[in-house]
């Protein structure tokens, strides 16, 4: 248990200063960012209790949010993300959520990237259309979601991929 | 009674969503509205210092550039100097004249941002050397932003490329004003709105700031025009600007103060009433 909630911890404070100091700076052509604090919603412990995890996520926006001077965009966007998780998991991972056996570095790699896809693209169509707030840029709302989408799904899986093979 | 407990206790998860949800969404709005004071900035201890450090890694990297900078800076204003054709006479200062009329201060970058619409900047000036809110920011090359929020020892900047800025403007030919600014798309171009039909608008020209707005001096650079366009009602043009900052790469920035500010706006408040 104890070394669960270390785990988590170290995860939530790594992923905070790499997204603020590195990832918001990538600005890949002009303005293609990648999201991947949210890889700490994804990897939470499923059997952990969901307020806790609205409550952590909530504080990781707010963090990124400071950080980045965006208001509350990255708060909002990540409590929804942490609020819809359990469908996103019974929807990609079916069975083995319901006997609440899944571990995240034993899955196929194929419901680990439904998983992770579905969740990266709801929480940046909040993040986007709150950050820009303006229903005549729709457009460009959809451009952003996309190509971010495109960059955090790729860096997520491999992120996610790379530190569970190092851990067995 | 008891219903209502039971009604919390099973919605509890969703009632906690919908309670950080509206957190956040309130902090958001607020966020989008220019000129409130806000919670939410990284002008504050703990961003500050993170950026700080990470700052005082960073910087040893484009020393080179900085350094070329500084020289041209310097090789300008020298030029400047030389070229001017009052020459100072020291004997004839009288001190009720020779109050100073604008305070500099430099300050470091310690965050930009140009991908999102709203952008920011964090300095590392604050309230501790005396940085207000309003006081105006500018590179060697032209304006950067305007300060928005300050702490003890940091400050963030509304950045020109932020779709609430909207700074005064003019044509350095001809006196034509206008307002500037920013349709959040390409952090190389901003928008001058505005200017009457009556102004002699030629691709290429300069613009610059115009002395209205009392926070920048006059006659600090902005960029040049590259194409302009009747706007629809066909009264006014509305011009692209290239700026001539690189708004992707500002190491160091001078803060201005308007000594005469607070005279000039409450003298400006006394005449609307």
């Amino acid at each position: 248990m104890n070394s669960v909630a270390g785990i988590n911890i170290v995860r939530f404070i790594l992923l905070l200063l790499v997204q603020v100091l590195i990832c918001n700076h990538i600005d890949f052509l002009g303005y293609i960012n990648p999201y991947i604090y949210i890889i700490f919603i994804f990897l939470f412990p499923i059997r952990e209790e969901r307020l806790a995890l609205l409550v952590v996520s909530f504080m990781l926006g707010m963090l990124v949010d400071l950080f980045s001077d965006s208001g509350g965009v990255h708060a909002a966007a990540a409590v929804s993300l942490a609020y819809i998780r359990p469908v996103l998991l019974k929807s990609s991972f079916g069975m083995l959520y319901e006997h609440q056996s899944i571990k995240f570095s034993t899955t196929d790699i194929g419901s680990l990237i439904t998983y992770i896809s579905l969740g990266t693209v709801i929480h940046h169509s909040i993040l986007f259309s709150l950050e820009i707030f303006n229903i005549s840029s729709i457009l460009l709302v959809l451009e952003k979601t996309l190509f971010s989408s495109i960059f955090t799904i790729i860096l997520s899986v491999l992120i996610i991929i790379l530190f569970s093979r190092n851990r067995k | 009674m008891q219903q209502i407990f039971n009604f919390v206790i099973r919605n509890k998860t969703f009632l906690l969503f919908l309670l950080l949800f509206s957190i956040a969404l309130a902090l958001t709005i607020q966020s989008h509205s220019y000129h409130r004071s806000k919670f939410i900035n990284s002008a504050n201890f703990l961003t500050g210092g993170v950026y700080g450090t990470m700052n005082s890694v960073d910087q040893y990297f484009d020393l080179k550039t900085k350094n070329d900078i500084l020289a041209e800076e310097n090789q300008r204003l020298r030029e400047q100097l030389l070229n001017t054709n009052t020459t100072l006479d020291s004997t004839y200062i009288d001190s009720s004249y020779a109050k100073e009329k604008y305070r500099v201060t430099i300050a470091d970058v310690y965050k930009n941002s140009y991908s999102s619409v709203n952008n920011y900047l964090t300095l590392n000036k604050g309230k501790n050397d005396s940085i207000k809110r309003d006081f105006g920011v500018i590179t060697s090359n032209g304006i950067i932003g305007i300060i928005d929020n300050t702490s003890k020892n940091y400050s963030t900047a509304l950045s020109i490329l932020n779709v609430k800025s909207k700074i005064n403007a003019k044509i350095k030919s001809t006196n034509h004003i206008g307002s500037l600014t920013w349709d959040g798309k390409s952090p190389i171009y901003v928008q001058l709105e505005d200017v009457s039909q009556f102004a002699p608008v030629k691709v290429g020209d300069t613009i610059q700031t115009g002395g209205e707005s009392s926070i920048f001096p006059k006659g600090i650079g902005i960029g040049t025009i590259t194409s302009f366009e009747s706007d629809i009602s066909g009264d006014t043009y509305k011009i692209q600007v290239k700026l001539f900052n690189d708004m992707t790469n500002i190491g160091t920035v001078y803060i201005i103060e308007n000594i005469d500010r607070t005279q000039i706006s409450s003298l400006q408040n006394s005449t609307n009433e």
